[in-house]
């Protein structure tokens, strides 16, 4: 069984995706410790809140320097939801500019509303359009549904490192990869089946 | 495109959920752990979760309570109710709620939103404004589940929610509530149209055809419905192919 460790730093929705770890048969642990993130062979970096914020909770715990040791040095899968995707950036420009964790080329700016009745936040259920065969989307139809609530989204320097678009003020990034880095932009633990598709997929890469 | 939200609203009070009318004469109507799971098989959009006594018995949220249902709940989950500061929503998103709902707090103290804004962000702050008519025509918040006058305009107090960051809000007719006799329209539209965050109609939904008005003349982003759910054959689901019937894209 997949040893799934969840980063606890202090931000996020912790619970709910350990929840959905466990539905997906993975063994969650919920943890800010180098020794959990040490064992463990996936990595998802959850998060619900600010960039500054969530930046300066990473580094006040070392946690940069232990995810830059496993993800880039041993090549364990990393998942980035929401907060914890866009923290893969290069930095985020939420309330200032702040740098990011670096893993994937790209800066996180507000969305800009682009029509006339398009609100933000971006709350609620919308689909996903997957760019290529990407193997954390397998066995998802595409078009399907998924959970979004944000209000920022990631730009990509680099046009290969989108996974997926969501049709939403012009459209934006919904899914990034590099290697074994992953991030969504939608919540895969909200998600119902198809999140946990995905998860599921994400456990088995 | 982004897809309208039909959300069922759970009002937990004591051991259970209960439903009133004009924010009384309360009915129980179940557990809330049966109906989360109930709602869980049946897929819905997302769920609000309010505890309607916290504020006025003055104790926090039951966190060990959103902590077991949440456990269960494998949809979004706004909840509200006694949240009073920074530290019990970090609290309640740690034990797996997504969003949370302030009501009184807000309008006793709207910097507490910036507060709970600028440390968790905007998207998981939805301010809950319950309002009545006035003879003016105009609407005044109520706060204490409807039970204290706060003197303040509905729509100035919403769009001051949207300038102190909240993401959503959570909009409730109160003498509508419970009457299943449609939306406030009216009220609706008029928040809708003050502000860009999205509004969550809510309070008096009787039938589909209801949502249909809120969304269409109300400007409404979402549809939030109890009694319908409680005390008649009509389901979240039917509502969404009503709302696909009449040409809003709802997700399947």
């Amino acid at each position: 069984m997949n040893r799934v460790a969840i980063v606890d730093y202090g931000m996020g929705n912790l619970d709910s995706v350990a929840r959905a770890v466990e539905e997906c048969g993975g063994d969650p642990v919920v943890t800010d410790r180098a020794a959990d993130l040490e064992t463990a062979n996936r990595i998802i970096l959850p998060g619900v809140g600010a960039f500054p914020e969530g930046m300066r909770n990473i580094r006040f715990r070392s946690l940069d320097r232990i995810l830059r040791e496993q993800v880039a040095d041993k090549g364990i899968p990393l998942l980035g939801i929401c907060l914890g995707m866009q923290l893969l950036a290069s930095r985020g420009l939420e309330g200032g500019e702040t740098e990011g964790l670096g893993f994937i080329d790209g800066e996180v700016r507000r969305l800009v509303p682009g029509g006339e009745d398009v609100r933000i936040p971006h709350v609620g259920w919308n689909e996903v359009v997957v760019e290529g065969d990407p193997p954390l989307f397998r066995g998802i139809q595409p078009g399907k549904d998924f959970y979004f609530v944000h209000s920022y989204h990631f730009c990509c320097t680099r046009r290969e490192d989108v996974l997926a678009r969501t049709p939403y003020c012009g459209g934006f990034v919904a899914a990034v990869g590099r290697g074994p880095v992953f991030g969504v932009q939608f919540h895969p633990e909200k998600s119902q089946r198809t999140g946990f598709r995905l998860l599921r997929n994400f456990l088995g890469l | 495109m982004l897809k309208i939200r039909v959300m069922p609203t759970l009002l937990h009070r004591d051991v259970g959920l209960v439903k009133g009318i004009g924010f009384d004469s309360w009915r129980r109507v179940g557990s809330a752990m049966q109906a989360i799971k109930v709602y869980n098989m049946r897929e819905v959009d997302e769920l609000v979760f309010l505890d309607i006594s916290a504020t006025r018995e003055g104790r926090p949220p039951d966190f060990a309570l959103v902590d077991e249902l949440a456990d269960e709940c494998f949809m979004p989950l706004t909840v509200g109710g006694g949240v009073r500061s920074a530290d019990d929503v970090r609290e309640l998103l740690r034990v797996g709620a997504d969003k949370v709902a302030v009501n009184t707090a807000a309008a006793e103290n709207p910097r507490l939103v910036r507060e709970i804004a600028d440390r968790f962000g905007s998207q998981c702050v939805v301010v809950s404004i319950d309002a009545r008519k006035r003879g003016d025509g105009g609407y005044e918040v109520f706060t204490h589940s409807g039970a204290v006058a706060t003197g303040k305009d509905a729509l100035v107090a919403a769009v001051e929610a949207e300038g102190c960051g909240a993401g959503e809000i959570l909009l409730t007719s109160v003498e509508r509530d419970g009457t299943m006799s449609g939306y406030d329209l009216a009220l609706t539209r008029m928040v809708s149209e003050s502000v860009s965050i999205p509004v969550i109609a809510s309070g008096g939904c009787g039938c589909y055809e209801d949502m249909v008005r809120v969304l269409e003349e109300g400007k409404a982003s979402a549809v939030a419905a109890a009694s319908i759910f409680h005390f008649t054959q009509q389901t979240p689901l039917e509502a969404k192919r009503h709302l696909r019937e009449k040409g809003f894209e709802v997700r399947f």
